[in-house]
């Protein structure tokens, strides 16, 4: 029985840039695995090798026992991959509803259903109140959980969050923590790009540390921040 | 379908709607022959407005060729019927593919190969000019000589052969319209229009949600350019005569899209009400220019340049949601 998501030796090279080299990792089902790592670690280029914006140099990445690698964006969230963007993109005219709806409208073209469906979502990221705003209008935590809403919306089985946290107040942040394990309780597969250790250790059942485009630890939380490499290269020598 | 129809529009909408399809049906009874033909083309402009914004206004692709759609719809219609003696609405069934494989074609260079935003416009506008070309030198058309159908003093409106009045054809544009502006508010409020807005917002972010980008976008421009030949061939039956250096010139697929950018694009009201203060107003300037005796070539392009610069400037999301803010006939969530 085949890994329900599964990176074996993947690499990516940008000219002379190894960006990413030879990572290979495991998720399990209804786990949240983080991946994290200082800036130019590889992690967003990692990130978009699994959503099908890079197709990587070498290596397979599997979900579900299928083979994924150098499928297009579209087929991979198809395939109940879904992503958000480091830097926000929501379709900046319409309305918040209108956002969810076009990922909601994914699974099912009756749109009655799908606007039940968007209903449930903005309910549960807190965007109700919002949902008749156009989506340049709001601030950016919303913004953010905007883009979770969307991505959700498709029914994911495994949601790729590119930094949600970033930039977000401590509130905000706890605010999203809290639903991200409420989604998580219902079974849903979460891998995390984050920056935000806070964020991190309060959610992540296991951690894959990148440092230069190689892995250099991969555990529990705990485990890994305390292990010599991670925090010379990332957290800091003054963190212990 | 119905609830589709109806779904999201506040009831005064409807009743201005309504109102506006009942003057717009009785008009006939009241205004002059002169003014019939100035609906004609007011309306004309509203349907293939309608038409253009599907593809600029919807999935946010700019043509600036959609000459082409409406040439190749009259000259096909135009050729079966000199020809053959296919009538009208026969030849729409070989004229709409026509179209729409032509748009095909032209979707399928563009979106296969990556030619987006002002470099589509341009692989648009090179596309209606070769046409433009290559039916000058077409003989079975008439070449740069013209093409013309026969054409007689009518006194009965034969509606089947679209041989009649203008009042005739004032009803069939009408209808084209109409069911141009339904279709329209149909697919926006399915899956494929929401689709295409996402699309036209973010294509990138449009593709992380599962939206096929390259599907929707063909979709888009077939259907554009399919509804486009059918007013191209309304055009060749109501004018007769068809010049290759008139039909698909460039002056003629810019013509086509100010009505719905003055209007407000990606609106379904804009088109219409955009080819209303359009072509009411250059025809109303002309009128008072020949009235004062300034009655220089080019009043009327200068009058246009203005209008638009003036909507540009102040209202550039065109003149409709403006109006809809004004008159409280905002979409309710």
């Amino acid at each position: 029985m085949s890994a329900f998501f599964a990176i074996n030796g993947v690499s990516k090279r940008f000219r002379g840039l190894l960006a990413v080299d030879r990572v290979s990792c495991e998720v399990a089902k209804g786990e949240i695995f983080a991946v994290i790592g200082p800036n130019g670690a590889g992690k967003t280029t990692l990130f978009n090798m699994i959503a099908g914006a890079l197709r990587p140099d070498e290596g397979q990445i599997a979900f579900q026992g299928e083979r994924i690698e150098g499928l297009r964006p579209d087929e991979v969230c198809r395939r109940g991959i879904a992503r958000t963007f480091q830097i926000v993109r929501p379709f900046p005219m319409l309305t918040v509803e209108d956002n969810v709806m076009v990922g909601a409208l994914l699974r099912t073209p009756d749109v009655a259903r799908a606007s039940a469906q968007t209903h449930e979502v903005m309910r549960r990221l807190d965007l109700f109140d919002k949902r008749g705003r156009v989506a340049k209008s709001l601030t950016l935590p919303d913004r953010k959980r905007l883009e979770v809403a969307r991505a959700l919306a498709t029914s994911p089985q495994l949601l790729l969050l590119d930094e949600v946290m970033a930039g977000l107040r401590p509130t905000e942040t706890d605010r999203i923590v809290a639903i991200l394990r409420e989604l998580n309780a219902q079974g849903l597969t979460i891998l995390l790009i984050e920056h935000v250790m806070r964020a991190v250790m309060a959610l992540a059942d296991r951690v894959l540390v990148l440092h230069h485009g190689a892995q250099i630890a991969l555990g529990k939380p705990e485990a890994v921040t305390r292990e010599p490499a991670v925090v010379e290269s990332y957290l800091g020598v003054e963190a212990l | 379908m119905i609830s589709r129809l109806t779904q999201g529009v506040p009831k005064r909408g409807w009743i201005l709607l309504a109102m506006l399809l009942i003057a717009l049906l009785v008009a006939p009874r009241f205004v002059n022959d002169y003014l019939l033909t100035v609906l004609i083309l007011i309306l004309y402009f509203a349907y293939t407005g309608q038409a253009w914004n599907i593809m600029m206004g919807f999935a946010g692709q700019l043509s600036l060729g959609h000459a082409i759609y409406v040439g190749l719809g009259a000259y096909t219609a135009a050729a079966l019927y000199v020809h053959f003696g296919v009538g009208p609405w026969i030849g729409l069934l070989a004229a709409v593919p026509v179209a729409m494989a032509c748009g095909a074609i032209i979707g399928f260079l563009a979106f296969r190969f990556g030619v987006a935003g002002v470099y589509f416009a341009i692989l648009t506008i090179a596309f209606a000019e070769f046409a433009r070309i290559g039916f000058d030198h077409i003989r079975y058309t008439g070449g740069s000589a013209g093409f013309f159908l026969p054409v007689a003093q009518y006194t009965t409106n034969d509606l089947w052969n679209l041989r009649g009045k203008p009042v005739m054809f004032y009803y069939v544009i009408l209808a084209l319209t109409v069911a141009a502006f339904m279709f329209c508010h149909v697919l926006l409020r399915s899956r494929i229009g929401y689709f295409w807005l996402a699309i036209r917002e973010d294509e990138e972010a449009a593709r992380a949600l599962g939206i096929d980008t390259f599907r929707y976008k063909m979709i888009a421009v077939v259907i554009s350019a399919g509804m486009t030949a059918v007013a191209g061939v309304f055009f060749a039956f109501y004018y007769n005569n068809l010049f290759p250096e008139q039909v698909f010139h460039i002056s003629r697929s810019i013509e086509l899209i100010l009505a719905p950018i003055i209007g407000g694009i990606g609106t379904l009201f804009g088109p219409i009400l955009g080819a209303f203060l359009l072509t009411g107003l250059s025809e109303a300037v002309t009128e008072v220019l020949h009235a004062i005796g300034f009655d220089f070539p080019g009043a009327k392009q200068v009058f246009y340049g203005i209008c638009l610069l003036i909507v540009v400037v102040a209202l550039p999301d065109g003149i409709w949601p403006w109006l809809v803010r004004r008159l409280g006939l905002e979409r309710r969530p």
